[in-house]
C-alpha cells in the first residue's frame, strides 16, 4: 500500500494540483536539448504557463541539464573520474554558454542573436530562468543523467529539485500538456 | 466596450510595457494586477501586438474581466477589470 505521506511529498516536488473540474491541471516539459534556442522557447512557454497560474514542472535531462549548471568550476564533495571530468569540461557550463541549434557559425551566430535579443528587449536565458523560478516553476534535474555525465548537485544552481522518471511521469500525469523539447 | 468608453475609464493602474518583448508584457500585467483594487481597472500599454491576444486570454484564464483594446500608433492599450 502506498504511504500517503510519501504521495504528499511527491506532490510538493512536482506540479500536481487539480483544477476546479477535478481534471489534471498542470503543465510539464521534458527539457532534453541544450541548444540555446530550444531552451529559450522552453522557458518562455514555462513563464507563460506560470503566468496563466498553471503549476509548471520542467524536467531537465541529458544536454538540457547544462542550462542549470553554475558558471565556472565548483568545489565538489566526491572527486570525479577522468571521463566525468572530460564531460564536465566539454559541455557548456550554464545558460550563458549555450549555442544556437542552427547558424551558430563557430559562435558568431550565437553572439549575433544575443545582440539582437538585447536590442529588441527579449529577456535572455538567465533572466528567463530567474523569472520562471520567481513564478514558482519547478525545475527538476534528472539524477540518472546527472550521474551518467558526472554532474554533481553542487554544480547546479541552488534550489533545483531532483528526481527520476517517476517524478517526470507523475508531473505529466497531472498535466493537460507535456512537451518534449 | 468601445474605444471612446475605454478612453474615459478611470484607470487604477497603468502598466507601461512598451519596448518589452514576449512574455514581458504578460508577466508585468500579472505582477501589477496585485496592486489594483478588486474590480478596479488596469491598463496595459504594449508595443508587442501579441499582447492584444495574450493578455485577454490570461485574464479569462485567471478570472479578470477583459474590457477592450485601443490601438494607437505602434502601441496597444489593453483594459481589464480585476476580478479576484
Amino acid at each position: 500500500m502506498t504511504d500517503i505521506s510519501e504521495v504528499a511529498a511527491h506532490e510538493a516536488v512536482v506540479s500536481g494540483s487539480e483544477s476546479d473540474d477535478g481534471g489534471p491541471h498542470g503543465f510539464s516539459m521534458v527539457v532534453f536539448s541544450g541548444d540555446l534556442d530550444r531552451q529559450i522557447a522552453a522557458f518562455i512557454i514555462a513563464n507563460g504557463a506560470a503566468a496563466m497560474e498553471l503549476p509548471v514542472t520542467m524536467f531537465f535531462t541529458f544536454w538540457g541539464l547544462n542550462a542549470l549548471r553554475r558558471d565556472g568550476p565548483v568545489p565538489i564533495a566526491n572527486p570525479k573520474t577522468t571521463v566525468e571530468k572530460m564531460f564536465g569540461r566539454m559541455m557548456p557550463r550554464g545558460a550563458e554558454k549555450l549555442k544556437l541549434s542552427h547558424l551558430n557559425l563557430g559562435g558568431l551566430g550565437t553572439r549575433m542573436i544575443k545582440h539582437e535579443m538585447e536590442k529588441k528587449h527579449v529577456l535572455d536565458l538567465p533572466h528567463l530562468i530567474q523569472t520562471a523560478r520567481e513564478q514558482g516553476v519547478h525545475l527538476v534535474a534528472c539524477t540518472m543523467t546527472m550521474d551518467l555525465m558526472g554532474i554533481r548537485k553542487e554544480e547546479l544552481l541552488p534550489g533545483i529539485e531532483f528526481g527520476g522518471v517517476g517524478t517526470m511521469v507523475f508531473a505529466s500525469d497531472n498535466s493537460r500538456s507535456t512537451l518534449f523539447i | 466596450m468601445e474605444a471612446d468608453e475605454l478612453r474615459h475609464l478611470k484607470v487604477d493602474k497603468t502598466v507601461d510595457a512598451r519596448g518589452v518583448a514576449c512574455p514581458g508584457p504578460l508577466l508585468e500585467a500579472k505582477r501589477a494586477v496585485a496592486s489594483v483594487p478588486l474590480h478596479g481597472v488596469m491598463e496595459v500599454i504594449s508595443s508587442d501586438e501579441g499582447t492584444t491576444e495574450d493578455v485577454p486570454l490570461w485574464a479569462k484564464k485567471v478570472g479578470h474581466e477583459y474590457l477592450g483594446t485601443v490601438p494607437e500608433a505602434g502601441i496597444w492599450r489593453v483594459y481589464l477589470r480585476r476580478g479576484k
